[in-house]
């Protein structure tokens, strides 16, 4: 058993060599989301037994976690003092990871509510692709102090530095939580949406074949009285985790594509997305149209196109921006991963 | 990273003729000041103590006007800062004597409202406060609200990352603003983020809060909220600051996010009160001022849960305020306080440290022995539910050595919030003023990943060279703030 202290040089060690080799590692926490993204390549860098509590004082509603603890882990044990993760955190099958979750950069059904994974980054440690321990943000809700690196690894698929320690915010558990089910079509559920959102204690509002699903939670007494004017069925909170970690029926099955669909939210719903999730902002669509025509689709509406997953492993994870940009993004990455080698070709093909 | 570290602010050399022309050229009529007469107003922001006097002020009047004008200033090596309302408190829009200003001031419209979609998109000279005017006839608002929102603009917000009132609950900019257009220093314009704020790196991450470093920003999209039903503010008063700061961190710690939750100290409330003519209740040492808002039904329990907490800490009067005329009321003492504790001494120096919440009383209580040691007297007035502390230091810079007695104070206090596991800025930015705190805060390899991020978007280092990241060379003791043994903590700063 060795030390953290050791783990971290080690990850330093490692990283280093394969810097001055010029060889690619991929990072893996606990694997469970291996089929996310571009083909993962190079010598496994496993983080899974990095893991555990940093630091964590319940009065303060911060923690510090090592990457590799699965984010079960930590739910309970801030569970414990009646406190969650400010962002509903999707995870695949196995325990998947903080690090892992950071990476991908994904939100659950809570984001228009609650924010996002990258709302509630407060600091992080990583080791860059040189080998480099280095430490951005902190423990504290405000920090201006340097370029907010912490956040720019969010969604970065690691391929911007190995995330050893992250710092979250954390939020109050809701005392009670209830789901409401609303047959009706996609126009009528986002007006309701729109006359229920700051006035009632939303905390995740999706639409599929055909039926609004509302969740809240919050106070006792308010939950009742919100679950009243909403009427509707009782549904239940599983669709939510189903629709956290991507496996809700309604998402479709291979061998299309899942992809999102980031949008204004009032933007109509066409190409008709099998899932619609925050309010309208985020929609899944199981396809088999080429890349291109997705992103274009998505465009039209005025937004982007994010691939999950799918049968062929080379497709990128988002548009190539605009090409000055694309390169502005080469120089972002070459900072801080300068030879390519921390997940290369995870998240593009081109780094 | 390859970094070769330079000299601090090396001075570029005069711009040719052919670099007036084009400028000229570039802007409308009356879109270039260079008469020492109207240069005056821009030699400074909000942090009065240092001033330069720029070569001249482009105020361009469209995104395109911008775009040429980094470009010149790019083909022939001109340094540039921008400005937008110059409201920073850092330094963060202090000219450089070898380089233009490049006013955004102009850039003033709101390109759209959009109420279905929850967003605004504006140029970046628009004030904040202008946003939620304009949004309130669509029953929203633009949630970060700094002090200054009357005269910031949402272009100065981005740089700094501004917060305010309200961003324990709504959060700072970062957390609102979804997308931004935006030039590099050799005039191209990127895009940045989407409807929801994402990106295949979030590069937008990295330029909320860079201080104008990375690119001059031209639009943003910003998320907008729906105003709350229900708003209760609630002004208790504390015979002790001790009691006070208690009270705050019994209020996180009960799981309570008050849409703003501040504190005020005696020199502040003193202050206040004479400036507005708010009465607060004989013997108070200090004041919490905290909001509640939400849904009507949720908003009553979390009324009714915050009072009794600040009952339970002692709060010995407790006043409440539930229409808008009443809350405008209750929160002029804290909205009034820079200018009022302003009256108080001839110059004051605001500090802008962060802590963890649970550390507020004895934080403030060093502040205490440090303001008697030193002799300076120190108003608190801050945002307390974020551990965001914003010390007052008075004094009269025309007494000799006292400008340099009062860096060194503040010194300590940026000492004192490391050491308790804060950062050094918490809103107002590093610019020129905390460069030394930079090196305390960050070791020389993360400063030079800073720098080689800096030159990953600006490679000449032409926006607003020589702030906010300190050369690894300047922090000569890694790890240390310079105060010790007498030493000006700013004596390394160029002084115009
Ligand atoms: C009385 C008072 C109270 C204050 N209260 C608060 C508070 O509560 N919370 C808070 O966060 N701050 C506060 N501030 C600080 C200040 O108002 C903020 O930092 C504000 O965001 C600055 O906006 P500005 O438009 O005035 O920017 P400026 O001061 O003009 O510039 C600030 C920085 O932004 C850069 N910049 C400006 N426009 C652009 C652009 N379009 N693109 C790129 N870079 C740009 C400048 O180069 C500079 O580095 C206060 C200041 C005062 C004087």
């Amino acid at each position: 058993m060795t030390s953290h202290t050791e783990a971290v040089e080690q990850v330093c060690a490692t990283v280093q060599t394969a810097y001055e080799r010029g060889t690619p590692l991929e990072i893996v926490g606990s694997g469970s989301r291996r089929h996310w993204g571009r083909e993962p390549i190079g010598e496994p860098l496993v983080l899974a037994s990095y893991r555990g509590i940093v630091a964590y004082e319940p009065s303060e509603y911060v923690i510090t976690v090592r990457a590799g603890t699965p984010i079960a882990d930590i739910e309970a044990a801030v569970a414990a003092h009646g406190q969650t993760l400010a962002a509903e955190l999707p995870r695949g099958a196995g325990p998947s990871t903080i690090g892992g979750a950071v990476a991908l950069g994904l939100t659950g059904p809570s984001r228009p509510y609650a924010g996002s994974l990258r709302d509630a980054i407060l600091g992080a440690r990583i080791v860059t692709g040189t080998g480099q321990l280095l430490r951005f943000g902190g423990q504290v809700l405000k920090n201006v102090a340097g370029f907010d690196v912490s956040r720019l690894m969010v969604g970065a698929y690691g391929t911007l530095g190995v995330l050893m320690e992250v710092s979250l915010r954390l939020h109050p558990q809701p005392e009670e939580s209830a789901v409401c089910v609303l047959a009706c079509d996609w126009a009528t559920a986002r007006s309701r949406l729109l006359g229920w959102t700051g006035r009632l204690p939303l905390t995740g509002a999706c639409y599929y074949e055909g039926r609004l699903h509302v969740r809240l939670g919050g106070r006792a007494a308010a939950i009742g009285r919100a679950v009243q004017e909403i009427g509707g069925e009782t549904g239940s909170a599983d669709t939510f985790f189903a629709l956290r970690d991507l496996r809700l029926d309604a998402l479709g099955v291979p061998p299309a594509a899942l992809w999102r669909l980031l949008v204004p939210p009032a933007a109509p719903l066409d190409p008709p997305a099998s899932v619609v999730d925050w309010g309208g902002a985020q929609r899944f669509w199981a396809t088999q149209e080429p890349a291109g025509v997705v992103h274009a689709l998505a465009a039209r509406l005025g937004g982007q196109a994010v691939r999950l997953a799918g049968a062929d492993r080379q497709e990128d994870v988002w548009a190539a921006p605009a090409p000055a940009t694309m390169a502005l993004y080469g120089r972002v990455k070459a900072v801080l991963d300068p030879r390519h080698i921390l997940n290369r070709g995870r998240l593009s093909a081109r780094w | 990273m390859q970094y070769t570290p330079m000299k601090d602010s090396p001075a570029s050399p005069t711009p040719p003729a052919a670099f007036w022309r084009e400028l000229r050229k570039a802007l409308p009529a009356d879109g270039l000041l260079v008469k020492p007469g109207d240069l005056g107003a821009y030699e400074c922001d909000g942090l009065t103590v240092y001033k330069a006097r720029p070569l001249a002020v482009a105020l361009p009047r469209t995104r395109e006007q911008v775009g040429a004008v980094l470009r010149i200033c790019n083909r022939h090596a001109v340094p540039v800062v921008a400005r937008g309302g110059g409201t920073s408190l850092s330094g963060g829009a202090l000219p450089r004597t070898d380089g233009i200003v490049l006013s955004l001031a102009r850039l003033n419209r709101i390109l759209a409202i959009d109420p279905e979609n929850q967003t605004a998109r504006l140029e970046p000279g628009v004030r904040n406060l202008a946003v939620s005017e304009a949004a309130a006839a669509y029953g929203l608002f633009y949630a970060p609200d700094p002090s200054s929102q009357i005269a910031c603009t949402i272009g100065g917000n981005i740089a700094e990352n501004a917060g305010g009132v309200h961003c324990l609950k709504y959060g700072l900019t970062v957390h609102n603003v979804l997308a931004v257009k935006m030039f590099t220093s050799d005039g191209v314009l990127h895009e940045l983020g989407g409807p929801t704020a994402e990106g295949p790196l979030d590069l937008l991450a990295l330029v909320v809060g860079s201080e104008g470093l990375l690119g001059v920003v031209v639009e943003a999209t910003v998320q907008l909220k729906p105003k709350p039903q229900a708003v209760v503010a609630l002004l208790a008063a504390f015979r002790s600051l001790e009691q006070a700061a208690g009270a705050v961190s019994a209020v996180i710690a009960a799981g309570i996010v008050p849409a703003g939750l501040e504190l005020m100290d005696r020199l502040a409330i003193q202050a206040a009160g004479a400036y507005t003519g708010q009465h607060y209740p004989p013997g108070t040492e200090a004041v919490v001022l905290a909001e509640v808002d939400g849904d009507d039904g949720t908003c009553a329990l979390e009324y009714a849960h915050l009072r009794a907490i600040l009952k339970a800490q002692k709060a010995f009067a407790l006043d409440e305020a539930r229409t808008s005329e009443e809350r405008r009321l209750l929160w002029a003492g804290r909205k009034s306080a820079f200018p009022a504790v302003g009256r108080l001494a001839p110059d004051y120096y605001c500090m802008d440290g962060t802590i963890p919440r649970r550390a507020l009383v004895e934080v403030l209580a060093q502040i205490a022995v440090l303001s008697a040691q030193y002799g300076l007297p120190v108003a608190n007035v801050f945002h307390a539910g974020d551990g965001n502390l914003h010390p007052l230091i008075l004094y009269d810079a025309r007494r000799p050595g006292e400008l340099a007695r009062v860096e060194q104070l503040g010194g300590d206090i940026l000492k004192l919030c490391l050491a308790h596991g804060g950062t050094i800025s918490g809103e107002h930015g590093v610019g020129v003023e905390k460069l030394d705190g930079m090196c305390a805060q960050f070791t020389p390899a993360e400063l030079v990943a800073f720098h080689a991020l800096k030159a990953a978007f600006d490679p000449y280092e032409l926006l607003n060279r020589g702030k906010a990241i300190p050369t690894p060379a300047r922090c000569v003791e890694p790890g240390g703030m310079h105060v010790h043994g007498g030493r000006v903590p700013f004596g390394h700063l160029e002084r115009y």
